[in-house]
């Protein structure tokens, strides 16, 4: 199939950049998204021109590496699908494809669509752990745990810290990833003693990092790649609310 | 044997100050002074539907208005208590909205070539230039049928001849129809966001809050509306 992709090409974060249009007439449609960036990068190289760049690591949709605002959708038109795992059968032959980097304050662009995502590293640094090392694997059935609890704590830690949400995110606010994060901790035993230092630290180091407010609208989760649920935000801000009653 | 690779959280924590600053606490101010609104709009529109009972039945709600309290409490005096508490919470309001509003343009300065929503509501995109129709609206209104400057007629202690004398010109129906439209889009995305906003929900009743957050906006924007339409095609006045 034939593909015209319109990519985002910034020579480094000094430059102004601007959309660029290229052919890729030998795609096939069981090629992956990054499977076609190869493919038009091997032409790019042959023809002694600079390569896309663009971010990547396993492919397997568990890594949290892959990128790419496609058609104006983070990951592209394919729900809870991450860019690596987004077939080309998805587009139509013939079809025009805009391909664009993560836009926030706190991703600036390093080159063409890789864009530096510290900035959730922070906030996992603030807090994102459980501060006292648990050691091997405890017996299984010394610390009961509902089973809701279980499932919504690995749902959310199911998040692989894209950033797809902020991307997504009409105010550019990390939210759902913070609060996923928050989340994941603060509903098992291990985790809840800590959540009130917690939250606070996270918040803290989201707002420090220049991601937005949430306004509660919903795109971010609408684009995950894992399906987090808008519901660890409300448990979070909840979180922050008990955390502020209790004034530690 | 396991050892410690950072320092304790709670020291470095500490450090870094408390989040009564933060985005979400901004989130919480904007929600509580909505709650505060909220309810203020609640009887507000159920004191409107006075009129459906005829003029002396809405004049003496008016005035009754002005004696709540009485003697313990000076003539007015309530009124003015709740007005303070509605500016208060309009101020409140308003700042945090025009300070998070700030925060996420900054948040994303270089926009999307290609960007479409992707699910969010109408109500949710139209949160902030519908905040500010009503607004510049809340300044007419008061104008209008508080002061009086602004009503066609503007008679003091008469508010059932200024509704009636209001709702005669089809512009004036038109202006009204307008902003209790945009309030009606603002309430269902503040009652939706003011739930996320207060505190954790049971997984799984987003969709009930939701119905109920476009139960609550449809109703209110009906009740409001029924009485400039009312007295617009004749029912009263």
């Amino acid at each position: 199939m034939k593909l015209t992709l319109r990519i985002w090409r910034q020579k480094g974060p000094a430059d102004r950049g601007g959309m660029v249009a290229y052919d890729v007439p030998d795609a096939s449609a069981d090629m992956s998204f990054l499977e076609l960036l190869d493919v038009l990068n091997e032409r790019l190289t042959e023809s002694g021109e600079e390569p896309v760049a663009f971010d990547h690591d396993c492919r397997e949709g568990i890594c949290g590496a892959c990128s790419l605002v496609i058609d104006g959708v983070p990951h592209g038109p394919q729900k809870a699908t991450t860019t690596c795992q987004l077939h080309l059968r998805h587009f139509r032959d013939g079809q025009t494809i805009d391909v664009e980097p993560w836009r926030a304050a706190a991703f600036p662009v390093v080159k063409d669509l890789v864009v530096d995502r510290s900035g959730l590293d922070r906030i996992i640094e603030a807090g994102g752990y459980v501060t006292a090392p648990t050691g091997s694997a405890p017996e299984a059935h010394a610390t009961p745990i509902a089973k809701a609890d279980a499932d919504a704590a690995f749902e959310a830690a199911t998040c692989i810290g894209c950033g797809a949400c902020v991307a997504a995110c009409p105010n550019g606010s990390a939210m759902l990833f913070t609060a996923a994060k928050a989340t994941h901790l603060g509903l098992l035993p291990q985790g809840r003693v800590e959540q009130d230092t917690r939250v606070e630290a996270m918040i803290h180091a989201h707002d420090e990092a220049d991601f937005g407010g949430c306004t509660n609208t919903g795109e971010c989760t609408a684009v995950c790649p894992k399906g987090i649920p808008l519901g660890v935000i409300g448990r979070f801000n909840g979180d922050v609310l008990g955390a502020l009653w209790r004034g530690r | 044997m396991a050892t410690l690779t950072r320092a304790p959280a709670s020291a470095g924590r500490r450090r870094q100050g408390a989040s009564h600053r933060s985005t979400v606490v901004m989130k919480i101010a904007m929600a509580i002074s909505g709650a505060v609104l909220l309810a203020y709009l609640t009887a507000h529109m159920l004191g409107n539907l006075k009129i459906f009972f005829g003029e002396s039945s809405f004049d003496h709600y008016a005035h009754w208005l002005r004696t709540i309290g009485e003697p313990l409490v000076p003539h007015e005096g309530t009124l003015w208590i709740i007005r303070a508490a509605l500016t208060a919470s309009v101020v409140v309001h308003m700042a945090m909205a025009i300070l998070l509003t700030r925060r996420a343009r900054r948040a994303r300065p270089v926009k999307y070539a290609h960007r479409p929503p992707v699910q969010g509501s109408y109500a949710a995109r139209t949160m902030r230039w519908g905040g500010v129709i009503i607004a510049l609206f809340v300044v007419y209104h008061l104008l209008d049928l508080t002061v009086g400057v602004a009503n066609p007629v503007g008679a003091s202690g008469k508010p059932y001849t200024n509704v009636t004398a209001d709702f005669e010109h089809w512009y004036i129906t038109a202006i009204y129809t307008v902003a209790v439209v945009a309030v009606g889009f603002h309430l269902r995305h503040g009652v939706w966001s003011m739930t996320r906003t207060l505190g954790r929900q049971r997984p799984g009743t987003e969709r009930l809050i939701a119905r109920i957050s476009t139960g609550y906006a449809v109703l209110m924007t009906v009740g409001f509306l029924s009485v400039p339409f009312a007295v617009t095609v004749g029912i009263v006045g």
